[in-house]
């Protein structure tokens, strides 16, 4: 599937929700659902810089896609990095870099995307995408 | 009904005090606003807007330069505001309270100002473990800069500071102690006047930073007889950008100044250039007018209220909550010094503070997560963080309980 299909289907999914108290709920779930990383890449030097909560991520380049795996102490911030993984994992290092994620404005998360929100989701956005330059650079 | 209400609630007329403040009548999310960040900043009394507006609508002017009119008085009533602060801390002149953007840029000055002049290689300044990153930094820049080093008054798991060790610390290498009034992480009044007399009884000169302090008791600097008292306008009610650095006139008449250049001199050649008097010595370039004036209206306001009165009040929010929160499974409060403000930090189990601080925020309650610029303080507690209510005397036991109510929402979500 394609990023905007991703997308699409995040937003759908949304769609569901009466209120905002439902759609955390539903972000919840989607935090202990995630995939976690595997605990050899919980180091220091995985950690996205700029989150009140710490954020683990991990890349690999397979068959020239990008793979993302993440945590985080923070259920919330898991399901945001839940979100980000679905759209973004398994795409080739150009989609990454091209990706817009309108989505997050369209289920409501942009006030994540604020500086008071220590800058969570920005800041894991633009290391996915930090990673997504660097494989291309090196491939 | 009647409601049975006590002494102190009918004392302080709470209904009337919240219509003082406009803010608190607004919603947030959809929900009436709960505001429990008091300790980041507080909220301001329509006195203080209406003092700033009327500032720019019909005072607007340069002090200390004209001889119009407008500047004129302006100067009048900026240096009657700086007259208001003198005597709500009880200093003996007011020359010797210094207006600054806030309580970082007071600790900057000093430490600056102080350690130019007074700190060589191999001395020591005493900090406390409990101290925000404002009063570590500046005097740990100050120490790598002249080799001096940085002592820290270890605490107790309550969150006390063990005077023992204090004591021990104390030497003729000690060149000033800095150290909290009250603890924005713990809650925690410090015994300043035993800190201060221990370390007079060396000639040691101490600063209290009070910016959690000021807004819950009164400061008598003469009482204290503290050499430096730093405070924030905003934590008081009043503006942001404003901020105070009281010192003993013998003090500061012996600093050199900070920053430099309009206002800070007496005369200026290409050759050298002779200071001014305080307080204008360290007031370069035009200060934060309206911001002196309103931080002085505040100071009017809650006097008028009576800081008794509010700490009284307060402390039955914090113990009414403390009551509360205990009984919640899995949650644990992070300081219980014996003598605390009206601020409670606490970690639930399991949960993420910025998980908790997401949803409170949800259903209109405003607390603050994190780390409150205290790392060290999250070092000694081994935790990521800390949920903090601090609590205003315009809070009320009602918003306690929505609060409580609330928090336990949020932990069923998120277990």
């Amino acid at each position: 599937m394609k990023i905007e299909e991703i997308e699409s289907e995040i937003v759908e999914e949304f769609e569901m929700f009466d209120d905002w108290m439902q759609k955390y709920e539903h972000i919840i779930d989607l935090g202990k659902s995630l995939p976690m990383i595997e605990e050899k890449y919980k180091t220091e030097d995985k950690i996205i810089k700029g989150c009140q909560s710490r954020v683990w991520l991990h890349s690999e380049l397979i068959n020239g896609k990008v793979v993302f795996t993440a945590d985080s102490d923070a259920i919330i911030t898991k399901g945001m990095v839940a979100l980000m993984i679905r759209v973004l994992s398994d795409h080739t290092p150009d989609e990454i870099i091209n990706a817009k994620l309108e989505f997050i404005d369209k289920i409501g998360l942009t006030k994540h995307l604020s500086p008071t929100r220590s800058n969570g989701l920005v800041s894991m956005i633009k290391q996915m995408k930090l990673d997504a330059i660097a494989f291309k650079a090196k491939s | 009904m009647m409601l049975v209400k006590s002494n102190i609630d009918m004392e302080l007329d709470i209904e009337a005090i919240r219509k003082d403040f406009p803010i608190l009548s607004r919603t947030v999310n959809g929900k009436p606003l709960i505001y429990f960040d008091n300790g980041a900043t507080a909220q301001k009394p329509t006195l203080v807007i209406d003092a700033i507006e009327n500032y720019y609508k019909h005072q607007n002017a340069n002090i200390h330069r004209g001889v119009h009119t407008l500047s004129q008085e302006i100067t009048v009533a900026y240096e009657n505001a700086r007259a208001t602060i003198q005597n709500h801390l009880n200093a003996t002149h007011a020359h010797e309270i210094i207006f600054t953007a806030g309580t970082t840029a007071s600790i900057n000055l000093l430490a600056s100002s102080f350690s130019k002049k007074f700190l060589s290689k191999g001395d020591e300044i005493i900090i406390s473990a409990m101290e925000h990153h404002s009063n570590i930094l500046p005097w740990q820049q100050a120490c790598e800069e002249k080799g001096a080093v940085l002592k820290v008054i270890p605490i107790n798991a309550e969150g006390e500071l063990l005077l023992d060790e204090y004591s021990k610390l104390l030497s003729e290498k000690t060149k000033i102690v800095a150290v909290t009034h009250i603890s924005n992480t713990l809650g925690t009044i410090n015994p300043i006047k035993e800190i201060i007399t221990l370390a007079h009884a060396k000639n040691i000169p101490v600063m209290i930073d009070g910016a959690q302090a000021v807004p819950h008791t009164a400061v008598d600097v003469k009482e204290l007889d503290c050499d430096f008292y730093v405070f924030s306008g905003h934590k008081l009610f009043g503006p942001t950008g404003v901020g105070i650095l009281y010192g003993k006139e013998k003090w500061l008449n012996k600093l050199p100044p900070y920053q430099i250049g309009g206002g800070t001199i007496k005369t200026v050649t290409f050759e050298k250039t002779e200071y001014a008097d305080l307080p204008l010595k360290f007031e370069a370039g035009t200060p934060h007018i309206s911001g002196g004036i309103g931080l002085a209206k505040a100071i009017d306001y809650i006097n008028t209220i009576g800081l008794d009165k509010i700490a009284a009040y307060e402390h039955t929010l914090l113990e009414y909550a403390t009551e509360r929160l205990e009984k919640i499974e899995g949650l644990k409060i992070i300081g219980r010094a014996k003598n605390k403000a009206s601020v409670i930090s606490f970690v639930v189990n399991g949960i993420h503070p910025f998980d908790i601080g997401t949803i409170l925020d949800q259903l209109g309650i405003a607390v603050r997560t994190g780390h409150h610029c205290t790392q060290p303080l999250m070092q000694f507690y081994d935790i990521p963080g800390t949920i903090r209510a601090s609590f205003a005397f315009y809070n009320t036991k009602q918003e306690i309980d929505e609060f409580v109510k609330s928090l336990e929402r949020a932990i069923n979500m998120l277990r």
